[in-house]
Parts: C-alpha cells; structure tokens; sequence
C-alpha cells in the first residue's frame, strides 16, 4: 500500500464521467476522439474479432500504438497480457498514458500479474469482485474496471461485477476487526487495504466498467448503477454507424439519467454489434487471472 | 452563495467536495436550466475536447458565456477548465473555447502522462507553499494585458486571474489541498 500511483489516479479522476472507446486504427482513433471519447484503448484486434479468429492475442505493434499517438490528442491506452511485465516496458518506453493489463488477450503468466509498483505509467486491471479489485489495486494499479465479458455485445456480466463488487463493500461495513482481518487474509491483500474501502464505502481508485456495453441504454444503466464512466471495445466500430453511436454512447454517459435525451439519443443508429448469449460462449474471458 | 460543478466529464466530485468543506453549497451542473440558480461556476478537470463537445450539444457554451457576460458570475476553470475559459487554444485536434479569459492556452503540452507531476508553488494570496498536480496539463502560452499571474512554475504561469475568470492548469482538488478554491470563493 506504500506504493500507490497517485499521479495516475488522478489522470483516471480526469477520464470520470467519460467514454473511453477501443480503436484498431488511427482513422478509428479519430473518429473516436470526435465524437467525445476521454480516451482511446489502441488495439489490433478488437475483443469480438479476438473471438472469432482465435489465436493468442498479444500487445499491438509499436507502430501502430504509435500511429494512434499521433492522431489523437486525448490519452491513448493499450493492452498488455496479464502478467507481460516485458510488454508493459515496451508500453511504457512508448509513453502511453494508461497500461490495461487485459484478460482480454491471452494470459502470459499463470500464477502472477505485473507489479505494477514499478511503472510510472499507471495500469488499469479488471475485476470480476471486491478481492480481485483490491488484489489488482495492491499490485499498484490506478484504476479498476469490471471484466464484464468482452467481445460478446451482452452488458449481463459487467452488471454482475459492478454489483457485486458494490454489494460486497456495503457487506464490509457491517464488520468489525476479526472478519475484516480473516478476509483480508483469505484475499491475500493487506487489512489496512479493506479498512480503507470499509470507510470510504468505496474503492480507493476511479471505477469504470467495461465487456459487452453496445447501446446508449446499456452505458445509462450501468452510470445510474454506480460506474464512474464507461470502456466500449467492439460495440461502437462493430456498428453499422459507428460515428454516431459512440457520440451517442457520450451523451448517454453524460446524461445517464435524461430519459427523453436517452430515447433521442438511441433513435436511428442503425444495427448494434451482434451480441451472443454468455452460456454459448466457447471462450470465457473473465476467469482469466487470478 | 450556491456554487455550481460543470458535470458533464471530469473530476467532478473532487471539487464538490472542496467546496462543501469551505462551507459552499454546491450543485451540478448538466443543463441549461442548471445554471439558473447558481452564482459561481467551477469547470473541472476532464478531456478539454469531450466537455467542450457537451457544452455545445447541451447549449450550456452559449447559455455560460451570456451569463457571464450579464455580470457578478465568477468562473473558475482547472487545467481542462482553463482550456475552456481561454480565447486561443493551441496544439493538435483543438477543441472550441468559451472565449472568456484572455490567454494563449497549448494543450497536453508537457507531453503525454510520463510528464505528470508534482510540485510546490507560491501563490500570491496564499501565505504558505501549496502542493499541486499537473496532470497532462496545458502550458499557457501568453496572457493579455488585464490577465494578473498569481502563480508561476519556472517561467510559465499556471494560474490566472482576469477579473472574476480564474485559471489553473494544475489541480489541488485531488489532493485535499483547499486555499486556491477559497481564493476563487474570495473573488
């Protein structure tokens, strides 16, 4: 706990309220930034391609990261493998603003995730409940996002974590030293981390959500549930009109609880991404980390 | 005196929370109709282009600058707050200011969040060294002749005052340092 990357939680106190929109290209990138988005994840392949194609998924190339970087004036983020501590130098001797370290691609450590300590660029890490989140924020990430289940268009599991991991806070008001202690433990992260949420009734860093958001109904529902803003991979350039969903997709962030602005802002915007149903799902991303 | 948070993006209840602590009641602001009952504004830190976006699309740009101009309305603007409130904004993709507050400001011009950071400053006003980020902060580049600079880092000035228009290009709210939001409550 000695170890927090401040400045980086505040850049993620600066992307509240904001989308931030997966972009495989630097046109997409600027499309992207037009319409309103905070940030933008640079990627090669979106999470719904990731699926269909299969293969291991691995860090983008340098440059196409760099490409992005130039076309844009909003921070610029991009994945590494959970655990390629080798690929986050690599990011981070590019200067990107923000390192997720990605269920997303395939895992290149099975038994530990970056030590994110030793960055100065901040990571963000998901999180499918309260532990996981507490384990990624000890390991020094700036920023917690649910895992949701990426590359389906299903919002179903991003619900889950989100409510689970504020359901398991409100649980941790409710005890005393022993059981806070006998949690900690049983999380592996320290007490005076799960002491710190218990008073706060929040996590320590900025909280988006992310995997299977595709409409402005679906970034609307998860705000009034308590998001801090919003990740949107294959959503937006999976769309039949992609400029006009993700501004869309912006206003619906903004205005999360503007019923009349929602409907106008979800009218005419063509086919959504093909969603698919969790349970038929040959690859499920979420379980990936420990 | 009812304190108003522009909260269309950005660090929104970081400055809320100073303002409540100096006795201010605050609320946000999302609408045009928002800004009806409010007598200050603060203009957080965020992306200077998503906010400006929204500010258009809302009406809020046109309704903030006629209220502005129609008198006894202070504006404090921090870091993309400041981008906001500028007349020129310089660097790549640009965003459309409000025009207010007579600077030159450069976007992102540090560099990218390697180049964040911390540091002391003295600020004309307040009596002590205070502790601020520069978080993927613009540089003002010039400011006109009525624009007084509380506060300099090196030879750059960070923070501004043209009348009732207050800008930072750093932030306290994220630490908990209250002085420069009750030098913005003094104006």
């Amino acid at each position: 706990m000695t170890n927090r990357n401040t400045l980086g939680e505040d850049l993620a106190k600066m992307l509240k309220g904001g989308v931030i929109m997966d972009v495989v290209t630097a046109d997409q990138a600027r499309i992207a930034e037009h319409a309103g988005a905070v940030a933008v994840m640079a990627l090669e392949r979106v999470p719904s391609d990731i699926r269909k194609e299969g293969g291991v998924a691995r860090m983008s190339d340098p440059l196409l990261i760099k490409e992005i970087q130039a076309a844009v004036s909003i921070p610029v983020m991009a994945k590494v493998r959970i655990g390629h501590t080798a690929e986050a130098m690599i990011l981070e001797s590019l200067q990107v603003d923000f390192i997720d370290e990605s269920e997303v691609l395939t895992p290149a450590d099975p038994f530990a995730h970056i030590v994110k300590t030793q960055f100065k660029t901040p990571f963000v890490c998901g999180a499918t409940n309260l532990g996981e989140a507490l384990r990624r924020i000890n390991e020094g990430a700036a920023m917690i996002r649910t895992k949701g289940e990426a590359g389906t268009g299903n919002v179903v599991e991003a619900v889950r974590h989100l409510k689970m991991i504020n359901k398991e806070i409100a649980e941790l008001a409710h005890w005393q030293g022993p059981k806070l202690r006998e949690y900690a433990t049983a999380e592996r992260v320290p007490v005076e981390l799960v002491e710190l949420v218990r008073a706060a009734g929040r996590l320590p860093v900025v909280t988006f959500v992310a995997g299977g958001i595709a409409t402005p109904a679906d970034a609307a529902l998860l705000m009034q549930m308590g998001a801090e803003g919003v990740f949107v991979g294959s959503g937006i350039f999976k769309s039949a009109d992609p400029a006009k969903r993700a501004a869309a997709i912006v206003q619906a962030t903004t205005h999360f609880t503007d019923a009349a602005l929602l409907a106008e802002v979800s009218e005419g915007l063509g086919e959504a991404m093909v969603g698919q149903e969790i349970e038929t799902l040959s690859l499920v991303m979420q379980g990936r980390g420990i | 005196m009812i304190v108003g948070v522009l909260a269309l993006q950005g660090d929104v209840s970081e400055h809320r929370k100073i303002l409540e602590q100096l006795g201010a009641e605050v609320s946000e602001v999302r609408t045009v109709e928002d800004l009806q009952n409010i007598d200050r504004l603060v203009i957080p830190g965020g992306e200077s282009t998503a906010i400006t976006k929204l500010l258009a699309s809302t009406g809020l740009d046109i309704a903030i600058v006629k209220k502005y101009r129609a008198g006894d309305f202070p504006i404090f603007g921090t870091c993309a707050g400041a981008i906001v409130l500028a007349k020129t904004v310089l660097g790549k993709n640009a965003p459309i200011p409000l025009g207010l507050l007579d600077i030159t400001i450069d976007r992102n011009a540090y560099g990218s969040q390697h180049q964040s950071f911390e540091t002391p400053l003295t600020i004309t006003g307040i009596k002590r060294p205070v502790t601020v980020r520069f978080i993927r902060a613009p540089k003002i580049s010039s400011v006109g002749k009525k624009v007084e600079i509380l506060a300099s880092d090196g030879a750059l000035p960070v923070l501004v005052r043209e009348g009732n228009l207050l800008a930072a290009t750093f932030h306290t709210e994220v630490t908990g340092e209250t002085a420069v939001h009750q030098l913005f409550l003094d104006l």
